[in-house]
């Protein structure tokens, strides 16, 4: 079957700087992948490339069937992104933020909604202004707008970082959620034993390229192990405000 | 003029590699090594020749017109310099519409350059209309509309060159700036026009009437001028695009350099402990 | 692409609304760009009545510059220029979008300041028709050119010095024409007005077209 996202030595560059040196990857569809590496070894580019965000130059690099050396563009839309950054509106309310998303990329009223459960958010914190939410719950709403997208593939930026043992349960269940409903998911992070717990397969990235893999690879290349704790508890009920 | 070589760099397929970053081997690959030439500096010295006819021609075998005295003489060069800022404007917003189309840096290069050249020749236009204004109105300045939408262009270019200096990703800027520049021409003509129609309704336009009816000396004082003029036009406009290119060939990312030292990132790495 | 313009231009409109930096800022601030005028002009009123066109539609000009400028920061804000390009969003709709939304708040601005130009400089409305369809011409004119050139400084941190040096030039025409149809209205002769209105119109048609073509390229790179 025709792998998700393939890379071949794949160069993207950011300005004039090489970000990505050549680089290969290999998903499979259902697959998780862990990307490893040092600070500015070029995880993060791996994922907006993979996303139609920034520019392949050199190399293979196809993307559900897309060519992105093509146009970076017609992939976009099935693809979701979770980054450092929330993308989201301060002065607007939770739900205003996901509907605006979720409208925005032609999303179905019903997974709008059904995002906002998913993430534990549509109770009180719904119409809360962003502004005043905690970082972990300005992560949930992003993942909400991800989730209401509903892409076959998803790019995770260091999706732990920031969040409390709790939050960080509901998203593992909803990543292996996604996984079994057809979805495949490449992600970079520092948490290196809740991520490889959940990751099928991990790769090393270092100075832009594929780095010989390290020790303690995890997996056997089977279905995802359950993470140790397994229900996701409700989500957190106080609101902190922003100083 | 030497034309633009096209070397693509970000975003397109198969940058050009192979670097050697003298200037020598810049110019092997058909751009100038320095902003000097044989062509150039025959065109300096015919610029420099017409100068010195135009003086002639100006100040001493042109007589003084029966209205404005010997103050028609600036004439000589404020309509041309006129002229060729506009022609800058126009190259400016060409060039702009090439880069977006070609993305090639040669035509973004040219766009500033003219730019540049552009905002030259309007402080020249000003300040020949300027003085040209004090002995006929008394005054140096005057709302005429030639005066005042030259003014607004000098604005309008005085921004464009602000963007062109943000110290952003080289990509970045020049997808701004091609945006304003080829909106350049379109203001230019816009607000030439509201502001004629404008001062049109409480004053006779009184800068030049291109009177038809000049002839002999003065006429060919004023073709003079136009020749002089644009000799020098085209000779900074060449020097300053040579510069601008230079700029940019010494800036110019030799893709595979750049990529072994990345690379050489990783190879220095996995010779470390891992990291947190 | 007008359903996209609609999502964006109701997003635009429901952040100026819940942050109420237009009314509890932009509107006053305006407001006291009239009150600068009348002390700096000395409020013989036989003078401020007769400058009455141009002070206003100064006036608006510096409002729509922080209008335009809350606009364009909206956009700015971290992650959302990636979550833009990844929605799939038409570009040209949302430009359209903003530069309603622009167009709105400007109409309100405006016509707040309608009432303080009325109540301060003691000018007599006449010419109704052509006041309102020269102020409608010139805010659309306004909106799509700032909402253009807002794009063209957007996410830079010179955005705030660098938005009047382009925008203000740009727009002189407008301020001409605008003032010149309103002089005309309230002096009773509206033939002399109508002409500048069909520039403002002009205007307006060619920054919309232009806007809409341009802001997807510069979405894509900046």
């Amino acid at each position: 079957m025709e792998p998700v996202v393939h890379l071949r030595a794949a160069v993207a560059l950011l300005g004039r700087f090489p970000a990505l040196a050549g680089f290969d990857l290999d998903v499979a569809r259902g697959e998780i992948v862990l990307l490893r590496g040092p600070n500015g070894a070029g995880k993060t580019t791996v994922l907006r490339a993979c996303a139609g965000l920034v520019p392949v130059v050199r190399g293979e690099a196809v993307v559900l069937g897309h060519d992105l050396r093509l146009d970076p563009r017609p992939v976009r839309r099935h693809v979701g992104l979770l980054g450092h950054a929330t993308g989201l509106f301060d002065d607007l309310t939770v739900a205003d933020n996901v509907r605006f998303w979720g409208r925005a990329c032609r999303a179905d009223p019903g997974d709008i909604a059904a995002a906002l459960a998913l993430v534990g958010l549509d109770g009180r914190l719904r119409d809360v202004v962003v502004g005043r939410l905690s970082a972990g719950q300005r992560r949930r709403t992003s993942l909400a707008c991800l989730l209401a997208r509903r892409p076959a593939l998803w790019l995770l930026d260091e999706p732990h970082a920031g969040l409390d043992h709790d939050t960080r349960d509901q998203l593992d269940a909803l990543i292996g959620r996604a996984v079994r409903q057809g979805a495949t998911v490449l992600l970079a992070s520092h948490e290196l034993d809740r991520a490889e717990s959940l990751a099928h397969r991990v790769v090393e990235l270092a100075g832009g390229t594929t780095a010989p893999a390290r020790s303690a690879a995890p997996s056997d290349g089977s279905a995802p192990q359950a993470p140790p704790r397994r229900a996701p508890a409700a989500p957190s009920p106080e609101v902190s405000h922003v100083a | 003029m030497t034309s633009p070589t096209s070397t693509t760099v970000t975003g397109a397929p198969g940058a050009d590699g192979h670097a050697a970053d003298t200037p020598r081997a810049v110019a092997g690959r058909g751009a100038p090594g320095h902003t000097g030439s044989r062509a150039s500096r025959v065109l300096g010295i015919l610029a420099l020749g017409s100068i010195a006819l135009l003086v002639l021609y100006g100040l001493v075998w042109s007589p003084a017109d029966a209205e404005m005295a010997d103050s028609v003489r600036l004439m000589y060069i404020h309509v041309p310099a006129a002229s060729f800022m506009y022609a800058g404007c126009f190259i400016t917003t060409i060039a702009s519409a090439m880069w977006l189309r070609r993305r090639t840096p040669g035509w973004d290069a040219l766009a500033g350059a003219s730019a540049e050249v552009a905002l030259v020749f309007t402080a020249i236009t000003l300040g020949t209309g300027s003085l040209w204004g004090r002995p006929t109105w008394g005054t140096y300045w005057t709302w005429d509309a030639r005066l005042t939408s030259t003014a607004l262009l000098a604005t309008l270019l005085v921004g464009y060159l602000a963007l062109r200096r943000l110290d952003v990703d080289p990509t970045a800027r020049s997808t701004r700036a091609a945006v304003l520049g080829l909106l350049l021409v379109p203001n230019v003509i816009i607000v030439n026009r509201s502001v004629e129609w404008w001062r049109s309704l409480h004053q006779r336009s009184t800068l030049v009437k291109l009177d038809p009816t000049i002839e002999g000396q003065m006429l060919v004082a004023l073709m003079v001028g136009f020749l002089a003029v644009g000799l020098v036009f085209t000779w900074l406009l060449v020097h300053r695009f040579r510069v601008a290119w230079l700029e940019y060939q010494s800036e110019r990312l030799d893709l595979d350099l750049a990529l072994a030292e990345r690379r050489a990132e990783a190879g220095h790495h996995t010779d470390v402990e891992a990291p947190a | 692409m007008w359903r996209d313009a609609a999502l964006v231009a109701g997003r635009d409109l429901r952040v100026e609304l819940r942050s109420r930096v237009t009314t509890n800022q932009v509107a006053p601030f305006s407001l006291l760009v009239l009150v600068l005028f009348a002390f700096a002009l000395d409020p013989d009123r036989q003078l401020l009545e007769r400058l009455a066109s141009g002070l206003y539609w100064t006036a608006v000009l510096f409002a729509a510059l922080l209008a335009i400028s809350r606009s364009a920061a909206i956009d700015e804000t971290d992650g959302v220029r990636d979550a833009l390009r990844l929605s799939g969003l038409d570009p040209a709709g949302v430009f359209v979008g903003k530069a309603a939304a622009v167009a709105v708040v400007l109409l309100a601005l405006e016509l707040l300041l309608g009432v303080g130009v009325v109540v301060l400089y003691g000018v007599e409305l006449a010419g109704a028709g052509l006041v309102v369809v020269a102020g409608l011409a010139a805010t659309v004119a306004v909106a799509a050119t700032g909402t253009l050139y807002g794009a063209l400084v957007s996410g830079l941190r010179v955005r705030e010095t660098l938005l009047p040096l382009l925008l203000l030039p740009v727009l002189a025409p407008v301020l001409i024409g605008a003032t010149r149809a309103f002089e005309a209205a309230l002096a009773g002769v509206p033939a002399d007005g109508w002409p500048w209105c069909g520039l403002l119109a002009g205007l307006a048609v060619l920054y919309a077209v232009a806007g809409a073509l341009a802001y997807g390229t510069l979405l894509e790179g900046s």
